[in-house]
């Protein structure tokens, strides 16, 4: 390098003491190097007390509990592989009508939460009858228990007689979840709605923009973008939920292994459904996650 | 060094928590249950759950004809008056015994139960022998085949001529395991959180046929299905006789007292005498093969 009698730079190498030997590219002084040993050994000891100490709590957990009196029973009962192995073929086959039911049932919920959240929006007078159909619904669907509504659809619109209109329980029990989540959705719209500032709307009337095309290419744009993560959240829940079908003899997931269970006197076939059911809401969640923060940095736009 | 004293701070309590949640070592080890045929008066008065009183379980709502009115106090239907004649054996009055209520699904759950015994149509098997105790049987029942008056499963006349159809049963019962095993129909069967559950997906058409045993498809055929009937009974292959136990956690020692006292009830009569009051007469339906 070419440079002429430049001293060390201001970094802390200039501290104190000039360091001996050429100046002329920085090195680490001593003192640094002795630092950054420093600051490795405090970090290793951190990394050795930290697995050393989490080994240890759940080390000790897994063995207290394994010392309990009752755990050859509980072990047994919840997790006897013999059991899992035997009733795995029927849960997976129930595991699919959930899986089915909520793929169908989540587009539809989408459309109907946001058509019922505008249907609430509108300021039309002509409308008031559609905006108290869509607060109605809202009330009444987000009030009555879920399972509730799979019982009354499943076996109270069947008990009608209706000609015409089919008892498969797997279309009521449909239509019972998309009722019930259509409300929670439609409100998740409607708070997304609302939360747009007032200055959006100004400015697309001073555009020339009509209160239908503002609503439609400026707010609910915004508003739907706003709105993903809870919108997520409820069909985290909506993939749960699904197992309330069997109240009306679907053999669902939970079902077959209710009935596993109860046939042979064990629990096990709960835990291999739970680990169904965490395997397929985790990836959903993390899903969600990326999602929020994908979104949080566009609207900071880097003003981190 | 601050991270170790914290997690001291942290483990402590836990292992401590453990240690306090931990129950002491179960007072179980008593002497073998069964060897006690003796009086079983004198028997029950030491291994009942509260002193002076026997704890009886069923599950809510309690079915008819096993119990009547959803009241299993009553000492009425076939199941009440039962565990009223095995407590009488036993020396408890009527006013010393209390029911409780106890869903099917944790009557089987570990731990320590809050009963004495739980009588609830629960058949015996092996691998249910693992998990709990049961008394000798009190009642053997074969299962039925209900169906629509004038439905097409309601004219089926042999075994194999109900593959065809859709059918149903509650959830963990043997009557399930029946369609499962011995019917083996084409379409999966549907399967009801309870019997009301099937009897309503019955009058819907949701099932073409629902199966119960054989008492409370009587009663349901009787009483709460004017326009159903039993299209048969199923009969069991060689002598897998399929019985209903009383229900006890592993390792009562009051089993071996029931038991005597059911024998007791079964020598003079009681049983059969119960059986006749409470159980229509199951003779004049027919028989599948």
């Amino acid at each position: 390098m070419s440079d002429t009698g430049t001293p060390a730079p201001a970094g802390s190498a200039a501290s104190g003491q000039p360091t001996a030997g050429q100046p002329s590219a920085w090195q680490p002084s001593e003192r640094e190097l002795a630092r950054r040993v420093v600051r490795r050994t405090l970090h290793r000891r951190q990394l050795l007390t930290a697995s050393a100490v989490t080994l240890a709590v759940f080390g000790s957990l897994a063995f207290g509990v394994t010392q309990l009196p009752g755990w050859e029973r509980v072990r047994e009962t919840f997790f006897s592989l013999e059991h899992a192995q035997e009733s795995f073929p029927a849960i997976l086959s129930g595991f699919w009508v959930n899986v089915k039911m909520f793929l169908i049932a989540e587009p539809i919920i989408l459309v109907l939460g946001l058509l019922v959240a505008l249907a609430r929006q509108s300021r039309s007078a002509w409308l008031t009858p559609l905006r108290l159909v869509a607060v109605g619904y809202t009330d009444l669907f987000r009030g009555v228990p879920t399972i509730l509504l799979v019982l009354l659809c499943g076996f109270g619109i069947p008990a009608l007689g209706l000609t015409g209109v089919t008892n498969d329980l797997f279309f009521w029990a449909l239509v019972a979840l998309v009722l019930s989540y259509g409300a929670y959705v439609a409100e998740v719209f409607r708070a997304g709605i609302e939360s747009i500032h007032p200055s959006q709307w100004a400015s697309a009337q001073t555009l020339g923009l009509s209160r239908v095309q503002a609503m439609r290419h400026v707010i609910v744009p915004q508003a739907v973008r706003r709105v993903v993560p809870p919108l997520l959240n409820d069909f985290v829940s909506l993939q749960k939920d699904t197992a309330l079908v069997s109240v009306i003899g679907i053999f669902d997931a939970v079902f077959s292994a209710r009935d596993y269970g109860n046939y042979h006197f064990n629990y096990t076939a709960m835990v291999v459904v739970a680990a169904f059911f965490v395997a397929l809401t985790i990836p959903l969640a993390r899903f969600t996650d990326r999602l929020q923060r994908r979104y949080a940095e566009r609207e900071r736009a880097g003003a981190r | 060094m601050r991270i170790p004293r914290t997690a001291a701070a942290a483990t402590i309590p836990l292992l401590l928590a453990l240690a306090a949640c931990a129950p002491a070592e179960e007072k179980s080890a008593d002497p073998a249950p069964t060897s006690e045929a003796g009086d079983p008066a004198e028997c029950a008065a030491d291994k009942v759950l509260t002193d002076g009183k026997l704890t009886v379980a069923t599950d809510s709502p309690a079915y008819e004809p096993w119990f009547a009115g959803n009241d299993p106090s009553n000492g009425k239907g076939f199941e009440s008056a039962v565990a009223y004649a095995v407590a009488d054996k036993l020396g408890f009055a009527e006013g010393d015994v209390t029911w409780v209520k106890v869903p099917f699904n944790n009557s089987y759950a570990p731990g320590k139960k809050k009963f004495d015994f739980d009588i609830n149509q629960i058949s015996i098997t092996a691998e249910r022998l693992e998990v709990v105790d049961f008394s000798e049987g009190y009642y053997a029942p074969t299962q039925a085949i209900i169906a629509l008056n004038g439905s097409k499963a309601s004219k089926v006349a042999d075994f194999d001529g109900l593959e065809t159809f859709k059918l149903g049963a509650q959830t963990g019962t043997t009557s399930l395991t029946a369609i499962r095993e011995e019917i083996e129909p084409t379409a999966k069967p549907l399967v009801f959180e309870d019997t009301n559950a099937a009897k309503q997906a019955l009058l819907n058409g949701q099932v073409d046929a629902i199966v119960a045993d054989l008492p409370t498809a009587l009663y349901i055929t009787a009483v709460e299905i004017e326009d159903s009937t039993i299209v048969g009974q199923f009969a069991y292959d060689d002598d897998a006789v399929e019985e209903f136990g009383m229900l006890f956690e592993k390792g009562n020692a009051l089993v071996g007292c029931v038991d005597a006292a059911l024998a007791e009830l079964k020598e003079d009569g009681t049983l059969a005498a119960l059986e006749q009051e409470w159980l229509s007469d199951t003779a004049d339906v027919p028989v599948l093969d």
